[in-house]
């Protein structure tokens, strides 16, 4: 006590808390041994991750092959994963069929559309009022780029569109376009006007209450039946157009869920100041049922997104098909473990990526409505 | 991306785009491209390999054909479809020529307006049991567990057969070859049935292929055969005696390599004739006369394109059984170019 000090009254400094109150001693006695029950449970997922875990690391990491040249080289070399299958077939994976010496063009679009994202995405991206025109103009750049046939760029047929680039091709049209869509049909679903109300309540019944696989066997198949014989619609656009509508009706009905949770006297106030029925939704509504929608929203995206590989059944070779047009080369037959955790690698990096930004999206907008 | 420009190039596209009908051989000149209508991936028949290039045993006839009409083998465009889109596909145009592991049946020639060339492979449904069961015929696979793919052929094949034996079992659906593989592997089924070739493609890939036996009974006729469309009759001729013409160059040893020799001097009027150093054939059918020629430098004769993708020495190792020439003890027989 003969080093204690004295404090003018309210100036004593904060003290730290004590030792075994912070830092990762405190988390692990909280969660993980803090009653019996707990302590049991911890000792038993250790116990099982210890049954797993070497299996799981041997298979994928220790005992897997890199380098080979078919599936019975891996076979020699080691007991594990084939990875050299993945590297071996890596571009086709990737490009699917586009030819090889025009890879430039989805590359740069690639790097275009992160270039058009980050405006869209962060507000406070240096000079985004012209970002944000860029990416108003990135659809149609992209098309140029990737089809071709006009500026002296060689046409690329999109039947050779495959692998990832079809998966992101699908993907990313059908979020971009059936949000603005969804939004549009909410509005009308939600509207006074009956012509209108009827309309989008019919056709968001009508694509709700059909699976996808059947709007694309329709894209597919009845379509050609309904054209004139031999028009040749291009089966990428069709497919693109019934996903994003499918995808629209879906989005409708999340945002018309928040439009409902909006109290009427937003709408009373709007009225009041003499706004009009654009300058409501625009300024007052869609704001706040927006913001009440992301995690809905986002849901639906990612649905969309992995719903993308049902193109399959219409002969169009996503990142799925292409691995499993793949591994029906005799060379690597068999080795259907490696392209599925692949895919499911490829698909979780893109949905997570999405789950977090929308996670960052919610905390920078939550103003009073989060508990 | 860009469904605005899309739609635009759609438009564009719907506009230029010729109006099928039944000239789909001068369709197909014009447009210097075959569209061949392949499955998605089959061992062995269709898949492709590090490049994204199309291989195997359906699409070399799509190339030989390619190589004869336009001339060059690799004036193809495939269509990738699955069982259940194959023959819209065809009917809707999007494909001019059918190659697609199909097996020939009369509903699908009648009802489905396909007119089929001819047979490339004969197939037909088997057992698959492990060599530790001490199976060796079908008769004695009374109670058995058997792997079948749901919604097949081969579904309706098995019952057919076990009710006619007088046999009972006990079906493990499953959807997928891979599904049926793993099960079979693991022992929850005794049985795997499907067609003989895919069997074998199936084995080739366990690490012991040796401990499991094809068990000898084939149960059922799965001849598969391209098709086209009903009604183009000058483009049915001169697919159907593309695939013929490899036939034949089989029979009469035209290789791949030999060909061009074996043109400048035919050593018989036969090979003459198929190679076009005699009469006009291949005007006949709407080409010029060296289109067997190119088809058979294309990927070889029927035997080349068998052995490369299916054969002894493949992956896969299936022998030719049935799918040997007639003179050689199979059923193979194309009617002579002459």
């Amino acid at each position: 006590m003969s080093d204690a000090k004295s404090y003018e009254p309210g100036h004593h400094p904060s003290l730290p808390p004590p030792k075994n109150l912070v830092g990762w001693q405190r988390w692990v006695w909280d969660n993980l041994f803090g009653t019996v029950t707990n302590t049991i449970l911890t000792l038993l997922s250790i116990y099982l991750l210890y049954l797993i875990l070497p299996g799981i690391l041997d298979y994928f990491i220790f005992d897997a092959v890199v380098n080979a040249s078919s599936r019975a080289e891996c076979a020699e070399l080691g007991s594990g994963a084939c990875w050299a299958f993945i590297g071996d077939r890596f571009s086709v994976f990737i490009y699917g069929f586009y030819p090889d010496e025009l890879r430039w063009r989805p590359n740069l679009t690639f790097i275009l559309l992160i270039l058009a994202l980050i405006p869209v995405l962060y507000d406070n991206t240096p000079f985004r009022k012209y970002g944000l025109y860029f990416s108003l103009a990135f659809p149609i750049i992209a098309a140029i780029l990737m089809v071709g046939g006009v500026f002296g760029l060689e046409q690329v047929d999109t039947r050779l569109f495959g692998g990832v680039l079809l998966t992101i091709v699908i993907g990313v049209t059908g979020i971009t376009f059936s949000l603005p869509l969804g939004i549009i049909l909410a509005l009308g679903r939600y509207s006074n006007l009956p012509a209108i109300k009827v309309v989008c309540t019919v056709f968001i019944e009508f694509i709700r209450g059909v699976p996808l696989i059947t709007l694309l066997f329709v894209a597919s198949t009845m379509l050609s039946y309904f054209l004139p014989p031999g028009t040749n619609f291009d089966l990428l656009l069709r497919v693109l157009i019934m996903v994003t509508l499918f995808a629209s009706a879906y989005m409708a009905e999340v945002i018309r869920g928040g439009l409902q949770s909006l109290p009427k006297g937003q709408f009373e106030a709007a009225d009041a100041m003499g706004l009009k029925y654009w300058q409501t939704m625009r300024l007052i509504i869609l704001p706040q049922a927006l913001k009440i929608s992301i995690p809905g929203i986002v849901n639906t995206f990612i649905g969309l997104y992995k719903d993308t590989t049902l193109v399959i059944v219409i002969g169009m070779l996503d990142v799925l098909g292409v691995a499993k047009s793949a591994v029906s080369d005799p060379v690597w037959n068999g080795l259907s473990v490696e392209i599925y955790v692949f895919v499911a690698a490829f698909f979780f990096v893109c949905c997570f990526g999405m789950s977090r930004y929308s996670m960052y999206l919610e905390n920078k907008l939550h103003t009073g409505h989060k508990r | 991306m860009k469904l605005k420009s899309i739609l635009v190039a759609g438009a564009a596209l719907a506009m230029t785009a010729t109006v099928a009908n039944a000239a789909t051989l001068e369709d197909v000149k014009a447009s210097g491209e075959l569209n061949c209508i392949v499955t998605t991936g089959l061992v062995g028949f269709a898949y492709t390999d590090a490049n994204g290039r199309w291989n195997g045993f359906d699409v070399d006839f799509c190339r030989a054909t390619a190589a004869a009409v336009l001339g060059d083998g690799d004036k193809v465009k495939f269509v990738p479809t699955t069982g259940k889109t194959r023959f819209t596909a065809l009917s809707s145009g999007e494909g001019d020529l059918l190659y697609r592991n199909t097996t020939v049946t009369m509903s699908r020639d009648a009802d489905l307006k396909l007119t089929f060339l001819g047979v490339n492979y004969y197939d037909g449904q088997g057992f698959m049991v492990n060599k530790a069961l001490g199976v060796t015929s079908a008769k004695q696979l009374n109670g058995a567990s058997v792997c079948i793919q749901t919604g097949t052929t081969t579904e309706l094949n098995l019952a057919d057969y076990f009710r006619a034996q007088g046999m009972s079992y006990e079906p493990v659906p499953i959807e997928t070859n891979e599904e049926a593989r793993t099960n079979y592997l693991s022992g929850r089924c005794d049985v795997y049935t499907t067609d003989a070739s895919g069997l074998a493609a199936t084995r080739a890939t366990f690490e012991n292929p040796k401990d499991h036996i094809l068990l000898p009974e084939i149960i059922s006729k799965e001849p598969l055969g391209p098709a086209v469309r009903q009604g183009d009759d000058a483009w049915a001729d001169a697919t159907r005696w593309v695939l013929n013409a490899l036939i034949e160059a089989e029979e009469y040893g035209i290789t791949a390599a030999n060909a061009d020799e074996m043109a400048a001097n035919p050593p018989n009027p036969n090979i003459a004739r198929i190679l076009g150093a005699e009469g006009n054939y291949g005007e006949m059918i709407g080409l010029d006369n060296q289109w067997a020629l190119r088809a058979i430098k294309a990927g070889g004769n029927y035997g080349e394109i068998f052995d490369r993708n299916l054969g002894p020495n493949t992956e896969i190792g299936l022998e030719r059984g049935l799918n040997a020439l007639w003179s050689n003890g199979g059923i193979l027989y194309a009617p002579p170019i002459r």
